[in-house]
């Protein structure tokens, strides 16, 4: 089959100033091969001396790029016209020239030996690990194993913020805490196992919540920035900052069984908000706090991250730059869908219109107190108010708007269980507008519950008053002797 | 020096003054980051210069990169001139007007590298390359 190659300007004088070529072939490769067959002067200019398209030749099928195809591989059909298009790159001399990568001590010989004899890695990629930067964006259930495998590869230097001490809830995937760890510092703790694995590792820790005012300031100076987090809020700051300062972003999320992972922010990739550019509405979907998590889920989304950010400290493109991978543990099925740059996205499109950070809080739609503060003051009470209720003798109907496993680890008596998503179906089931009882609402934290509250006020049951701080401010405060979790 | 093959454009060797008036202008307002653009001849002389976004995503301060479609844009302007794309130019902010090794590594032939030295914002030294034939070095050219 024959087909057109179009030639852009600077490559014309090697094909005698056409700038069109017509060749055989059945994939791009072939087409590629037979014209720099006839023309051999513009095989230097196009591949490097292993025999790989140079990163600034880009190769078109039709409107394509095919390294969102099958590369090379790709298969040809009749008519498709394949063009090489120059990308012009270049700049000024940045610090870290490959002459002042750090040299390995004997000692780190030895450690990394099963590294340095891949040839992907090799002693010039271990140096360049060496002298890596990487900064983790919480040292939560993805940031623990992220970090840990890191440190053990051998990345010189890994930067964590994180602002939480450790609780008992979060051992079951933070497994970079100890159970002795529990009360004290996620920083503290995190840096302590990082060094007594990795001893020539060297631990930057950002005591802070990351905000629009400090993230500029801290991803400064990182090579990769690994997104450990676990909001909406945080996830597009940790975008929009990466973008800004051109620093990729090694993307994990996780949520009950199921994870995903990407790059974003590489050099014309495709960045989080290609993806979303929209946050969903608050409380559409639950944090890991409220629906939970399978405990190993963020191991192996938080290792594909470490991988990835490993990949590009090493110079490589084969990543998930361009691809978005989805993850089911429980059905154990791993997917994969394309991503491309969005010329029209507000942060890295061709005409970007969000050129600075911005308020994080305000675009997700989540007022600084969350959920709770949906519920009007004079519609709350507090755990002391109902617990003198109760004791009073007067009449409650305290309506319980969990899920029925969380009902069966602790409960507070006398409550009637009838799940969020039931409530609009089981309005029957309410005491009646001109019941006598206090009708208060509750759940493990308050924000489901104030919803619901929200909801029977919309269907008439005015009375109805949201239980502040939930079931968990009850057993801080209440009653102790019931199970937290 | 310049390449010595005889079928490569002439290299062009002078830039109407218009030109280099902007690209100084492009330079200095896009100082502290780097500023990129196509640079269009006719008849072997550089007549304008046409700015392009900078679209790198590994830092604006030490680096530039236009897009394909930016090159095609470029392409399509020279055409419509009618003209030919001579070259790009990009400022080195707050460092000298040479190519880098990444300038270097990531040349295309027989194109005109015009490099504009910023300091402190201020457009300096304008200085005008060609890569050679073998990949090996740039050869500094006339303005």
């Amino acid at each position: 089959m024959s087909h057109q190659v179009l030639i852009p300007t600077p490559l014309r004088p090697y094909t005698d100033g056409q700038d069109a070529v017509e060749v055989d072939a059945q994939t791009v490769g072939e087409a590629l091969a037979a014209l720099t067959g006839r023309y051999g002067g513009l095989r230097r200019h196009l591949y490097s001396d292993d025999g790989k398209l140079r990163s600034f030749v880009n190769v078109y099928l039709n409107d394509d790029d095919i390294r969102y195809l099958d590369r090379e591989a790709t298969v040809l059909k009749p008519s498709d016209v394949i063009s090489i298009v120059p990308s012009v790159a270049g700049g000024a001399p940045v610090l870290t020239q490959d002459t002042a990568l750090p040299e390995l001590t004997q000692d780190e010989y030895e450690r990394y030996s099963r590294h340095l004899i891949l040839p992907e890695v090799g002693l010039d990629g271990q140096r360049r690990l060496k002298a890596g930067r990487v900064l983790c964006v919480g040292a939560g259930g993805l940031g623990s194993p992220a970090a840990l495998y890191l440190a053990a590869a051998g990345v010189g230097t890994i930067g964590l913020i994180d602002f939480d001490t450790v609780e008992a809830s979060n051992l079951q995937r933070q497994i970079i805490h100890s159970t002795a760890d529990v009360g004290r510092s996620k920083l503290v703790s995190a840096q302590t196992r990082l060094v007594a694995l990795n001893p020539g590792l060297s631990v930057e820790t950002f005591d802070t919540r990351l905000t629009s005012a400090n993230a500029l300031e801290i991803f400064r100076g990182f090579d990769v920035v690994l997104d450990g987090t676990d909001n909406f809020a945080t996830r597009y700051l940790v975008n929009d900052a990466c973008v800004l300062l051109g620093i990729p972003n090694a993307y994990g999320s996780i949520f009950r069984f199921e994870g995903q992972a990407s790059v974003f922010a590489t050099t014309g990739g495709p960045c989080y908000r290609c993806l979303y550019p929209e946050p969903p509405p608050p409380g559409l979907v639950p944090s890991c706090a409220e629906g939970g998590v399978l405990g190993v889920l963020p191991g192996v989304i938080g290792t594909i991250q470490a991988t990835e950010t490993l990949k590009l400290l090493l110079g490589s493109d084969r990543g998930l730059i361009g691809r978005l991978l989805l993850y089911d543990a429980w059905n154990m099925r791993f997917r994969e869908l394309k991503l491309r740059r969005d010329p029209a996205c507000p942060v890295c499109g061709d005409q970007p219109t969000v050129r600075e950070l911005i308020d994080y809080e305000q675009f997700c739609g989540v007022a600084p107190a969350a959920a709770a503060s949906t519920v009007a003051p004079e519609h709350e009470v507090t755990v002391e108010q109902l617990k003198a209720s109760l004791d009073s003798r007067r009449p409650v109907y305290l309506l319980d708007v969990r899920e029925p496993n969380e009902f069966d680890i602790c409960r507070i008596p006398g409550s009637v269980l009838i799940p969020l998503a039931q409530l609009p179906n089981r309005l029957s089931e309410l005491p009646g507008p001109s019941g006598e009882a206090e009708f208060i609402v509750h759940c493990k934290m308050g924000g489901r519950s104030a919803k619901a509250v929200k909801l029977l006020h919309e269907h008439g049951f005015t009375r109805a008053r949201n239980l502040k701080g939930g079931i968990l401010a009850w057993i801080d405060r209440i009653d102790p002797g019931l199970p937290k979790y | 020096m310049r390449p010595t093959q005889s079928d490569s454009p002439p290299a062009a060797a002078t830039i109407a003054p218009e030109a280099l008036e902007e690209i100084r202008r492009h330079a200095s307002e896009t100082y502290p980051f780097e500023c990129c653009g196509a640079l269009i001849a006719t008849a072997g002389r550089i007549v304008e210069a046409f700015r392009l976004p900078n679209t790198t995503a590994a830092g604006a301060r030490r680096r530039f990169r236009i897009s394909p479609s930016d090159y095609r844009l470029a392409e399509q302007r020279a055409r419509e001139k009618p003209g030919t794309l001579a070259g790009f130019y990009h400022s080195h902010p707050d460092h000298p007007a040479r190519p880098s090794p990444h300038d270097l590594e990531q040349a295309w032939p027989n194109l005109t590298y015009v490099i504009i030295a910023v300091d402190a914002g201020a457009p300096g030294d304008i200085t005008s390359w060609r890569l050679r034939e073998d990949r090996s070095a740039f050869d500094r050219g006339e303005l």
